[in-house]
């Protein structure tokens, strides 16, 4: 599908503005450009329709490495400058890809880079945990940070603010009354109307990109098997990809299958789960009992099979770390038979029910250009028309194996949401199936071989929830350098915002659910 | 001896609603494939809510920490009008369907001050949605009881259940418009699905747990006690003016006990088709509420007119 031609085009319109200087890399296309061509890049960027996918920064000695990667056509960018002041000043791509704005937050919070001309220069992942002036990702801040006995509260948060007569706001969060993850939620309404929503997230920073620095090969893919709990599978996939690019090392056939396998699996077991809270958070609750107990059936074949429900570390450097027996294969096959059989009971009585119909059909509307404004990914774009799946278009193993179609609705709503995780579940279903058939007798681990000191690799998958990215690179001695993950949630979050203005408040949970965001996964 | 009865009758209101709660449940756990926890669980949860401290907020003023007992000893008062298994008691006599509707209409004020004491935005917004809920239920509710007090020529309720009773069976279309209406209003009144869901735990989609969000321990207690007699008042209410055979018209201690066996097979039979009904229907958008209020008082409306073209010339 990637047709890299455009990238040529790309480059020599840039030569008229820009010194491009083309650099090797194994994983990507990788350009350096001046730091004071940043934002014009991404002007020309954006009128060749590439999308922004994520942004990060690096600091390498007292040389600051600012990273942004793009995408069109299955083709990924990545982009960098270097900066050698001690407070680097760089022009805001935010300005023009709307997407970039959280991310530039982050970097600005995490190393103290100024983005000029920031639409909302405001810190994000900043809360109290650490002093004004210290920059957690800056080599000079300890690993273990300063800690104060109990960090204070966050109380003078400059929140958007709104007034008139009648206008209200309503925080939730961060803790709330259901078992979820924290994030605080402000709204502005009259009466039950939403005029505004504001996220503020960063309540589980768990300090991830830090503390993945000096790690071994091993020890990361564990680190990123835990970004996400509920992704597991996709981040430690995304950073074993990144690792094995940067060493080298090939991984064998069969480790390739069963890592696909592994990946279906987690997307039918969220997806199953997704739709059941949809339906639950309309107090549709036979529905929800019922995928509930679909999702339970599908982990103890998980626990079965891979000796863990939620499949965490089963991806290593280099392969797996577990295997699929014959029995294992004639149990998942059998299995699948009956989720079939099962979930297609329930979808009539679901398609049926003309009360979740009402709830859900034209709820929270995300229209297809704020989906590809905001870059969301996943099931959130795919309803929305953005035709787009890492499996298909930057295709990998073992999904380059197989043929199979990736469903795209247009509604834009909650419903559409919602049958497209359907539709997933039912691909995912076959490509199981395929990915068992093709299974041979082979290796499930190739050597690991310790790259050199200062080599990168971008590891892109395509998650449960939509495209993981992963950049890092490694130290001298087989030791992480950098690591940055990019959860689709990041570029999801934002739409949230937007698709529910003009619904009413009691219906922000079912929106929220629809696009079921990652909060630890966001905050890293 | 009359009243005696008429107290063991509000005491019996009182010990059972947490029955009829605890039998909710475990219809509603069985239609959803789940194990329902003991007939009992109610009453459990009201012991320890009881034993633990109630947590206040600084910012709470007497109306907080009054309104659990206001509210609780409103909707018992509420339900010694309503009779239960005897016909013709004091209480019931001394007071009549309108003054139900006031003891129920100044709990809810109560409740719905108490939720705006408190300053939360959830209180505030519980009480908001309430208010506007109940502003259009009551109409209704009265609409469909007026339709009965035409009948029966009195809004006295003893007196018009036992009008039913000495009518006999007779299908009267304005009573169906009127069971209908008032079937509505009770769902809508006691915090049902569709109109609200007491088992959520989604703060922004609540109505009546909203409200009472910041209460714990025993005011706690007293709240979810007196919305469990809420519900079974309404359940009494449709079981007994609408089908009020078995209800005990002489105070025998046989005709007692019939009268008890009688209508808790109705509630039992009410809270089956009340889990099957949440069961199939997801909660409706809040907006729609308007409508399905409007629909409510619409039946009432048409029970009265019914009655009026169809019965009264009779």
């Amino acid at each position: 599908m990637s047709d890299s031609n455009w990238t040529t085009d790309f480059l020599n319109q840039l030569n008229s503005d820009i010194t491009i200087a083309q650099i090797d890399n194994p994983s990507t296309i990788l350009w350096q450009i001046e730091t004071i061509h940043w934002q014009r890049f991404a002007e020309i960027a954006l009128q060749e329709k590439l999308r922004w996918v994520a942004g990060w920064a690096e600091q390498q000695g007292t040389q600051f490495f600012i990273h942004a990667c793009f995408e069109k056509q299955g083709t990924y960018i990545l982009l960098r400058t270097v900066s050698d002041e001690q407070r680097p000043s760089i022009r805001s791509q935010a300005t023009v890809y709307p997407a970039a704005n959280r991310s530039e937050r982050h970097t600005q919070d995490m190393f103290g880079i100024n983005f000029i001309g920031h639409p909302d220069n405001r810190r994000w992942t900043r809360h109290q945990a650490w002093p004004e002036d210290a920059f957690p990702l800056r080599k000079d801040f300890p690993v273990q940070g300063a800690p104060e006995a109990i960090t204070p509260p966050d109380m003078h948060y400059p929140f958007v603010k709104s007034y008139g007569a009648g206008v209200y706001e309503i925080p939730v969060g961060p803790v709330h009354a259901g078992i979820i993850e924290p994030g605080h939620f402000r709204f502005q309404a009259v009466g039950e109307l939403i005029l505004n929503l504001e996220e503020r997230l960063g309540y589980v920073h768990k300090g991830i990109e830090k503390i993945a620095e000096g790690r071994s090969p091993e020890a990361l893919a564990r680190l990123a098997g835990r970004v996400s709990g509920d992704t597991t599978v996709g981040h430690c996939w995304a950073a074993c990809r990144a690792m094995e690019y940067a060493a080298d090392v090939e991984i064998p056939p069969r480790a390739a299958l069963i890592r696909g396998i592994l990946a279906e699996r987690e997307r039918v077991a969220n997806h199953l789960g997704d739709m059941g809270a949809i339906c639950n958070d309309v107090a549709f609750i036979f529905a929800q009992m019922q995928f509930t107990r679909l999702r339970e059936q599908w982990l103890r074949t998980n626990a079965k099979v891979f000796k863990h429900r939620l499949l965490m570390d089963k991806i290593v450097p280099g392969g797996v770390a577990c295997d699929v027996s014959e029995s294992s294969q004639a149990l998942i096959k059998q299995d699948i038979v009956q989720l079939r059989k099962e979930l297609a009971d329930i979808m009539l009585a679901v398609d049926l029910s003309t009360t979740l119909e009402d709830r859900l059909y034209t709820a929270g509307y995300l229209s297809p250009e704020l989906a590809a404004a905001y870059g969301t990914l996943g099931y959130v774009a795919r309803a929305s028309g953005q035709d787009f799946d890492v499996r298909r278009d930057a295709t990998y193993a073992p999904y380059d194996q197989v043929t199979f179609k990736i469903p795209v609705e247009s509604q834009g709503d909650i419903a559409s949401r919602f049958w497209v995780r359907h539709k997933e579940i039912n691909v995912a279903l076959k490509l199981l199936e395929q990915f068992i058939d093709l299974l041979t007798p082979g290796e499930l681990l190739t050597a690991w071989k310790t790259p050199l000191a200062g080599r990168e690799g971008l590891g892109i998958v395509e998650g449960w929830r939509g495209e993981i990215v992963t950049y890092l690179r490694f130290d001298a001695d087989n030791r992480i350098a950098r690591y940055y993950t990019r959860d689709p949630s990041i570029l999801n979050w934002p739409a949230l915002e937007k698709l529910v203005l003009n619904n009413i408040v009691p219906d922000f949970p079912v929106c929220n659910k629809s696009l079921n965001g990652s909060y630890s996964g966001n905050d890293l | 001896m009359n009243w005696l009865i008429a107290i063991f009758q509000v005491l019996l209101f009182v010990a059972l609603a947490p029955l009829l709660a605890g039998w909710l449940k475990c219809c509603k756990c069985f239609l959803q494939n789940r194990r329902a926890p003991s007939l009992f669980q109610p009453y459990r949860d009201l012991l320890k809510l009881t034993r633990k401290q109630p947590v206040v907020s600084e910012q709470a003023s007497w109306v907080f920490t009054r309104a659990p007992y206001i509210i609780f000893s409103a909707t018992i008062l509420a339900a010694s009008v309503v009779p239960l298994i005897a016909v013709n008691l004091p209480t019931s006599a001394s007071a009549d369907v309108i003054v139900l509707v006031g003891f129920l209409g100044s709990a809810r004020f109560f409740l719905a001050l108490a939720g705006l004491d408190i300053g939360t935005a959830f209180g505030g917004m519980g009480s908001s949605r309430e208010m506007t809920v109940s502003s259009l239920a009551e109409p209704a509710m009265l609409m469909a009881v007026f339709t009965l007090s035409m009948a029966a020529s009195t809004t006295n309720l003893s007196v018009g259940i036992t009008h039913v009773l000495n009518e006999g069976l007779v299908l009267r279309p304005s009573f169906v418009f009127a069971l209908c209406a008032l079937v509505l209003v009770a769902v809508a009144e006691t915090g049902r699905i569709p109109i609200d869901n007491p088992t959520t735990h989604l703060e922004l989609t609540m109505i009546h747990e909203a409200m009472i969000l910041e209460y714990s321990g025993r005011h706690l207690a007293l709240i979810e006690w007196a919305s469990q007699l809420k519900l079974m008042l309404y359940g009494v209410l449709i079981a007994n003016i609408f089908f009020p055979w078995g209800i005990a018209e002489t105070f025998t201690p046989a005709a007692l006990g019939y009268g008890l066996l009688c209508i808790m097979g109705k509630l039992t039979l009410l809270a089956i088709i009340l889990a099957l009904s949440e069961t199939v229907v997801a909660k409706m958008r809040l907006f729609r509420v308007q409508e399905y209020l409007s629909f409510a008082y619409l039946l009432g409306l048409l029970g009265m007119l019914s009655h009026i073209i169809l019965e009264a010339s009779r």
